[in-house]
């Protein structure tokens, strides 16, 4: 039955949350920005939420809350409120830890779970970017052939976040090219992934946006892995599903960066005055926030859908590839009139919207990181 | 808890809509587009007698006897009922939905402003009889969107009120007024000196001396709604037509009245979506046939400019449509939804007036033909961002309220 309203649960998840990202994320976010630097304190905080482990069962050492993209996209969207770079660190880990979670076999489960289940931060990532204008999710060029009883990996993927940091990587790769969604799976390189064979991590990446997060990319050069490192084992992975839990949630940290430039444009229109008026009085100014807010309600809707579709255990392919595509472009028109409305002030560094708007360019560039 | 299905009683309640829109409405909708002016009797009375009309009757509050609708929907849901088979019927056809004998915008107003007795006496005639209409006249020819300008007046004449004025662009202001039992709501003020505090509604009568309409437009689309002006010349109504309260009030009265379109603006979007709705159903499966297939989660870099044009209707479409739902929810559940009802408003309007006209491009040659009902969309659709306020005075509501600004310091 239709309703518009968080459970109590998702209401307080929202409130403590966002007030921590509101708080202590925000003050961080532009040192962080200019330094590259996020700082460790910020990151054991948030790891205290339980942002990983709340999800792992108890068996593993975890919360073993029921899991739910609805919950997973408020989650994500009040993170990137605070700062999409920070938020996506924080996160990173769930990019390997979930897809065990819901996809692995028992014994991938067994063993990896409860590392996340710890007291201390333990970063952990999936390669899944290709570094080409084109790249498809459903038509990867990092190919997995079978060897034995094993698998060979090839390819170079990117935007790869921590994955210098951390010790287990899981890297998607085609093993069936022309199956679509189909014919990707995934597979895990552990151990301290900088000194498996065939696997180089490159420098630190620069890109124009999200520049507190370190991502790299990472070459395969013959590399082998054993069956058992195959996700879900001869099953495999429902990938298709796994992208639209991954657009959920990119898609509802685009709505949380578009969300704070929109508060941060609509306060600044209040008290900046020209021609003896404050700007937000002239319509030229109050329209463009309206349709700020309009579209912040929008895309939220849309991801929510998709979201409570997923829940739901239904296929939201369509849903979460359109919302995720139509935040792309909201976020960025959001973020870029943010910028507008501060005249001037909005380009100098001083203020965060210019910040925004570089970090928000990234929706459209990167497909496939950040899982709810 | 965040939910966007329908449940299945309601599904099946609204295949009923369907099955309205295909068989009474689609097979007259070119006819009536172009026969402007001819009244399409039969549909009328047809629609008149099926109670599944009951519930986009807006404004009227009774439960028709032995009507289920309201039951499977939940009685909390009432406006979020209408705006789901709003949306439906305009599917079928919009014009049509307009002309559809009920106690329409009349009945919206004095559902808002009336009293017990009033909503009794008035919308009574609404489940009895032969078919009838309700129309609401704000718009003058010197006032629109500036609906506190209203220059028509009521003068307390003993126990009546004596009416002077033009009014125009009345949805169905030809039927209320001279075609049926019906009755045209009237916006005149009683004190000019108090400004918009001094407007008030009046019921006018059907055939009431001193009203007349005195021209029926010709539109670019809904042309099978009649939109008539009306000319009140000593006109006289008794004392209690005037709904509410006679008091001028500085505050509330015309607020309250206003209060109408957080009703009706969700509906007013309902119906653009349905118009969007289908013409991207047309597209769909003109797409199909010429199997040209829509690929979801590809790169967007590497689709075709249709694939994309295609899938940005389709979200444009979506979001309007959470927006409408949401709006109606609130009303539902009692909360004040002004905001979002304008939200649900504008989105709609702006939405729909680009589905449609993509969908016109998209189809080259045949989008323009008329032969088929494309074309016809692209206007029915155009004026949800007009009427029942325009695009940009739902953004000036909408910023008001995010700004926390009055009318006075944004307008
Ligand atoms: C990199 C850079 C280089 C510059 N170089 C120079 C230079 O060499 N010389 C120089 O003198 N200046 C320079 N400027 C300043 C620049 O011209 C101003 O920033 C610009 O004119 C806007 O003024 P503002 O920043 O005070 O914005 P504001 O005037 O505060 O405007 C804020 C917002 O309100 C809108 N707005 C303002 N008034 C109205 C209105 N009446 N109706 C509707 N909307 C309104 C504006 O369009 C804007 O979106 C430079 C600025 C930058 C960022
Ligand atoms: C088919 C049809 C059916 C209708 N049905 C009814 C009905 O049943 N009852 C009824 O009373 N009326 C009805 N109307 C009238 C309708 O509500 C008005 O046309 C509408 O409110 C706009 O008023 P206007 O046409 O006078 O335009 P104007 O108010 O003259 O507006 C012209 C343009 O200026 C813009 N504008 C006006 N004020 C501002 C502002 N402050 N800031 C920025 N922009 C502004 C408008 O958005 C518009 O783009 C109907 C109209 C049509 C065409």
């Amino acid at each position: 039955m239709i309703d518009f309203e968080l459970s109590e649960e998702q209401q307080m998840i929202r409130d403590s949350v966002g007030g921590f990202a509101r708080e202590e994320i925000r003050a961080a976010a532009r040192p962080a920005d200019e330094s590259g630097i996020i700082p460790p304190e910020l990151v054991a905080k948030a790891w205290q939420f339980g942002l990983v482990s709340g999800a792992i069962p108890e068996q593993f050492g975890g919360g073993g809350d029921a899991r739910s993209a609805v919950t997973g996209a408020i989650v994500a969207e009040e993170l990137a409120f605070g700062d999409f770079a920070i938020a996506l660190h924080v996160l990173a880990p769930r990019l390997f830890a979930f897809p065990i979670l819901e996809m692995g076999t028992d014994e991938q489960r067994a063993k990896f779970l409860k590392h996340f289940c710890g007291a201390d931060f333990a970063a952990a990532t999936a390669a899944i970017m290709e570094p080409r204008f084109d790249f498809d999710l459903t038509a990867m060029q990092t190919i997995a052939k079978r060897d034995g009883a094993g698998f060979i990996l090839d390819g170079i993927k990117c935007n790869v976040p921590l994955a210098s940091e951390s010790n287990n990587i899981l890297v998607y790769a085609a093993t069936d090219a022309g199956k679509g969604f189909a014919g990707v799976d995934a597979f895990i390189i552990n151990r301290n992934a900088r000194d498996a064979p065939g696997v180089t991590i490159s420098e630190r990446e620069k890109n124009m946006g999200l520049k507190a997060l370190a991502t790299y990319e990472l070459t395969l050069n013959d590399c082998r892995v054993d069956a058992d490192a195959r996700l879900g084992g001869d099953k495999g992975i429902d990938f298709s599903r796994l992208m639209s839990e991954s657009r959920v949630a990119f898609a509802a940290m685009g709505v949380g960066v578009a969300n704070a430039a929109y508060e941060y444009a609509r306060d600044y229109a209040k008290e900046r005055k020209a021609f003896g008026v404050p700007i937000a009085t002239k319509q030229a100014i109050a329209f463009i926030l309206a349709d700020m807010a309009i579209e912040i309600d929008a895309s939220r809707l849309l991801i929510w859908e998709a979201a409570a579709k997923l829940d739901k255990g239904g296929d939201a392919l369509k849903e979460s590839y359109l919302a995720k595509n139509y935040v792309a472009a909201s976020a960025l028109k959001i973020t870029d009139n943010a910028v507008q409305v501060l005249g001037g002030h909005g380009y100098i560094r001083e203020h965060p919207v210019e910040m925004w708007l570089r970090n928000a360019r990234g929706l459209a560039a990167i497909d496939g990181i950040a899982t709810v | 808890m965040i939910d966007f299905e329908l449940e299945p009683q309601v599904v099946n309640r609204l295949k009923m809509y369907r099955m309205v829109s295909e068989q009474m409405m689609r097979p007259i909708s070119r006819d009536c587009d172009e026969h402007e002016h001819v009244k399409p009797t039969q549909f009328y009375e047809s629609m008149w007698s099926a109670s599944a009309m009951a519930e986009v009757q807006v404004g009227n509050d009774k439960d028709k006897a032995g009507d289920g609708a309201k039951a499977d929907a939940g009685p909390k849901l009432r406006n979020l009922y209408t705006v789901l088979s709003t949306e439906e019927l305009c599917w079928g056809d919009a014009g049509l939905f307009l002309s559809t004998p009920n106690a329409g915008l009349g009945g919206a107003a004095v559902m808002a402003a009336g009293t017990a007795e009033q909503k009794e006496r008035f919308l009574k005639r609404f489940r009895e009889g032969k078919p009838k209409w309700g129309a609401m006249a704000i718009t003058e020819p010197g006032c629109g969107s500036d609906s506190a300008a209203v220059t028509t007046t009521a003068t307390r004449d003993g126990d009546h009120w004596v009416i002077n004025g033009t009014k125009i662009f009345c949805t169905a202001g030809e039927m209320a007024a001279e075609k049926s039992e019906g009755f045209v709501v009237v916006w005149a003020t009683v004190d000019k000196s108090a400004g918009r505090a001094g407007i008030k509604p009046f019921v006018v009568e059907h055939n009431t001396p001193g009203m007349d309409v005195v021209r029926v437009e010709n539109k670019l689309g809904i042309r099978a709604s009649d939109t008539a002006a009306i000319v009140f010349d000593n006109c006289r109504v008794p004392f209690d037509h005037l709904l509410g309260s006679a008091e001028v009030k500085r505050e509330g009265g015309f607020k309250d009245v206003m209060a109408t379109f957080d009703a009706t603006r969700p509906i007013v979007a309902a119906m653009a979506i349905g118009v969007g709705r289908a013409a991207l159903d047309f597209v769909r499966d003109f797409l199909k046939e010429q199997k040209v297939a829509i690929r979801y989660g590809i790169s967007p870099r590497r689709l075709t400019t249709i694939e994309r044009d295609f899938m940005e209707m389709e979200v444009q479409l979506q979001a309007a449509r959470l927006l409408t739902w949401r709006a109606a929810w609130m009303l539902d559940l009692g909360k004040r939804n002004s905001l979002e009802a304008s939200m649900a408003k504008a989105k709609a309007g702006l939405a729909v007036t680009l589905i449609t006209q993509k969908a016109v491009e998209l189809l080259g040659p045949i989008g323009y033909s008329r032969k088929h009902l494309v074309e016809k969309w692209m206007r029915d659709a155009k004026i949800n961002d007009i009427f029942e306020g325009t695009q940009q005075i739902n953004m000036i509501i909408i910023a008001r309220r995010i700004l926390g600004y009055s009318s006075k310091e944004l307008n």
